[in-house]
């Protein structure tokens, strides 16, 4: 499916489609300092969504609240329909096997091998038999271009884009529906940058899962994203496809998207710089 | 999507196969894969058919790659010929057939007769390393101490001042309550057996040997290599995974000069106060477990105190306390830089940090003893 075949499925949906992830009324504060101010955010079904901001507007915050590491001080959070802190511990545990989540390092553990690591999923669910666990670890493995041989590897010899990969191999282990990546790209090379571009868009379009992505990297989210969130001012100012974002008038988007390197980013999709009068 | 708790069609069979053709139908998602005995029981049902029979998925309501793969297996890691599904079903099997993994090798056999012989030497070699290395770091030690006498302007007062803080004042509280409680033990089990000899005045001599020479210096060290051995390993080798020493050494800053010589200089210098410290509180727990138990007045103890310590056990005790000291700040500081930029190396090389320093006090202080006792002292 093209891009924007894509987005007009989404576009149309939007109305009919009971979104994955909805947040609403969310408040979080450190002491003082309040981060989100009455927040709302909706995630629909099979596409991917680009969280940016500035640092320190909250996103990787947002991030951990949508996957239950922290509590909002105010607000709801409902994730495939269920309202995520009023879940016993068990419920929680059986809905958190519908998403897995790529840590901004990896957060592989360090004792598992390669092999160990994306079995740990699998393992934990206690029925599957091991030669079943071995075949979705082969493939999962295979899935983000490893081959036998890495599996008996240690964390700690792999190289940044490697751990990358395993770690996107163990958080598709369970074949989640949500797929959380925190700065997915942060820290590789160009190349490698772009081969994990191409390859979570190939999982994305042979597995169909919903993507939550933080990133601040420009290229990735122009070449992954369907729409993009925008969180500055405490709160989401606009959560629409990239080029409808790009011509909202907030000073905080002229900057990211419309600065020298933005415009080298989106290419054709940014403005004319004459529309807004600004450079 | 998949919607969680959405129940199974158990009506349905799961697997059904019929003269030439196999329908399958229900949920084979991870979710109804996760019950127990769904695998077990559809893995049974998969083995009686082929991929050559005419396949029906179509009444597959939820399919994962998960339940895709279990179908997978039962057709030998190949596409059936004959088979009737959804194009999202068939999308999914054709993500597993793209991506067939191919299996890990074998693990190579052990079949190695001699293997605790090489165990044996490897560790032997280990120790030796470790050894070498130590002796290198204290002539190492000796140069910058040298250095740093030479130019006491430059030297890391800053640093050896914190680290006196943090490995002595902040272990008074410790240190404390362990000696007393040993004082009041080791009082009350000599004083049982001094009052069957009638012997119950030599209860001053007792403790006041066997704390200042021995138990002292020994109880304090152990207490200090568990508490700040493993605190400075732990920070050393967090500093390496964090990459801050390769910070330093690419400013210039020597590890030697900022590292390792305010720890040893401050635990040379904090260990002796401390079996001071650790000497006292075990003789007054010692004297007051000695009132309590043989009626020996406080002041007559006090007062014969001076005359059953010598001034040499004394030395000995500030001495070993000094030898200690180095010693522990040694082996962490060695243990801390050795460590590898990962977690579990991290945690092992604190274990073996506390460890080799408790085991190297005890063969320091058995050293001593032979020393001691052929020079006659």
């Amino acid at each position: 499916m093209d891009a924007t075949a894509q987005r007009r499925l989404f576009e149309e949906s939007a109305v009919t489609v009971a979104p994955v992830i909805s947040v609403r009324g969310l408040r979080t504060a450190f002491g003082d300092h309040v981060v989100h101010d009455n927040l709302d955010l909706a995630v629909l079904p099979g596409e991917i969504l680009s969280l940016v901001g500035g640092s320190g507007s909250g996103k990787t915050t947002l991030l951990r609240q949508i996957i239950g590491l922290d509590s909002p001080a105010a607000g709801s959070v409902q994730v495939l329909g269920r309202d995520l802190h009023a879940l016993t511990s068990d419920e929680f545990r059986r809905l958190s096997q519908h998403w897995g989540v790529l840590f901004q390092a990896g957060a592989l553990f360090s004792a598992l091998s390669v092999f160990d690591n994306v079995a740990l999923p699998l393992r934990e669910l206690r029925t599957l038999p091991e030669d079943l666990i071995c075949d979705v670890v082969m493939c999962r493995l295979a899935m983000v271009g490893l081959t036998a041989n890495d599996a008996d590897k240690r964390p700690a010899d792999l190289s940044g884009g490697m751990i990358k990969r395993v770690a996107l191999a163990r958080a598709l282990a369970l074949d989640p529906g949500l797929l959380f990546l925190d700065e997915p790209t942060a820290g590789l090379d160009p190349l490698r940058s772009d081969e994990f571009v191409a390859l979570v868009r190939s999982l994305h379009a042979q597995l169909g899962f919903t993507v939550v992505m933080v990133t601040h990297d420009l290229d990735t989210l122009v070449a992954l994203s369907s729409r993009v969130a925008v969180l500055a001012d405490k709160r989401v100012i606009a959560c629409d496809a990239l080029e409808r974002v790009v011509r909202v008038d907030h000073p905080f988007i002229h900057e990211f998207f419309l600065g020298e390197r933005g415009r080298r980013a989106l290419g054709d999709l940014a403005p004319k710089e004459t529309a807004h009068g600004k450079p | 999507m998949p919607r969680p708790h959405s129940s199974a069609l158990h009506a349905v069979p799961a697997v059904r196969h019929d003269g030439g053709a196999c329908h399958l139908a229900g949920d084979w998602s991870m979710q109804a894969l996760a019950d127990p005995g769904v695998v077990a029981s559809r893995h049974e049902a998969l083995a009686h058919t082929s991929v050559d029979l005419r396949w029906d998925l179509r009444g597959v309501e939820r399919l994962d790659t998960i339940g895709a793969h279990l179908i997978w297996r039962a057709w030998g890691y190949r596409l059936p010929e004959r088979v009737r599904w959804s194009d999202a079903q068939r999308a999914v099997f054709q993500a597993l057939a793209a991506n067939r993994g191919d299996h890990p090798p074998p693990a190579p056999p052990r079949d190695d007769a001699l293997e605790w012989l090489r165990a044996i030497g490897d560790g032997l070699a280990r120790g030796a390393a470790n050894g070498v290395a130590l002796l290198a770091m204290l002539g190492q030690l000796v140069l910058d101490l040298g250095a740093m006498l030479a130019r006491p302007r430059r030297g890391p007062w800053r640093e050896i001042s914190a680290q006196v803080y943090r490995t002595g004042a902040q272990a008074l509280g410790i240190t404390a309550l362990v000696g007393f409680l040993i004082g009041v033990v080791l009082s009350y089990l000599s004083a049982q057996q001094l009052r069957t000899f009638g012997a119950d005045r030599f209860i001053v001599q007792l403790l006041g040997v066997s704390i200042v020479r021995e138990l002292g210096p020994v109880l304090a060290a152990i207490l200090v290599a568990g508490r700040s051995g493993s605190a400075i390993t732990a920070q050393i080798g967090v500093m390496r995974v964090t990459q801050e020493l390769d910070a330093m050494r690419v400013m210039g800053i020597s590890h030697g000069q900022r590292l390792i010589l305010p720890r040893v200089v401050a635990l040379s210098v904090t260990m002796p106060l401390l079996v001071l410290w650790t000497d006292a509180l075990a003789l007054l727990g010692g004297m007051l477990a000695a009132k309590a138990q043989l009626g020996v007045s406080l002041q007559w103890f006090l007062q014969s105190l001076p005359n059953a310590i010598s001034l040499t056990n004394y030395g000995i005790g500030l001495l070993k306390g000094v030898t200690f000291g180095i010693l522990i700040a040694l082996v962490a500081c060695h243990f801390g830089l050795r460590v590898e930029p990962n977690t579990e190396s991290l945690g092992r090389g604190t274990t073996t940090s506390v460890v080799t320093s408790i085991t190297g006090v005890i063969l320091v202080d058995a050293l001593y003893a032979v020393i001691f006792s052929s020079v006659g002292i």
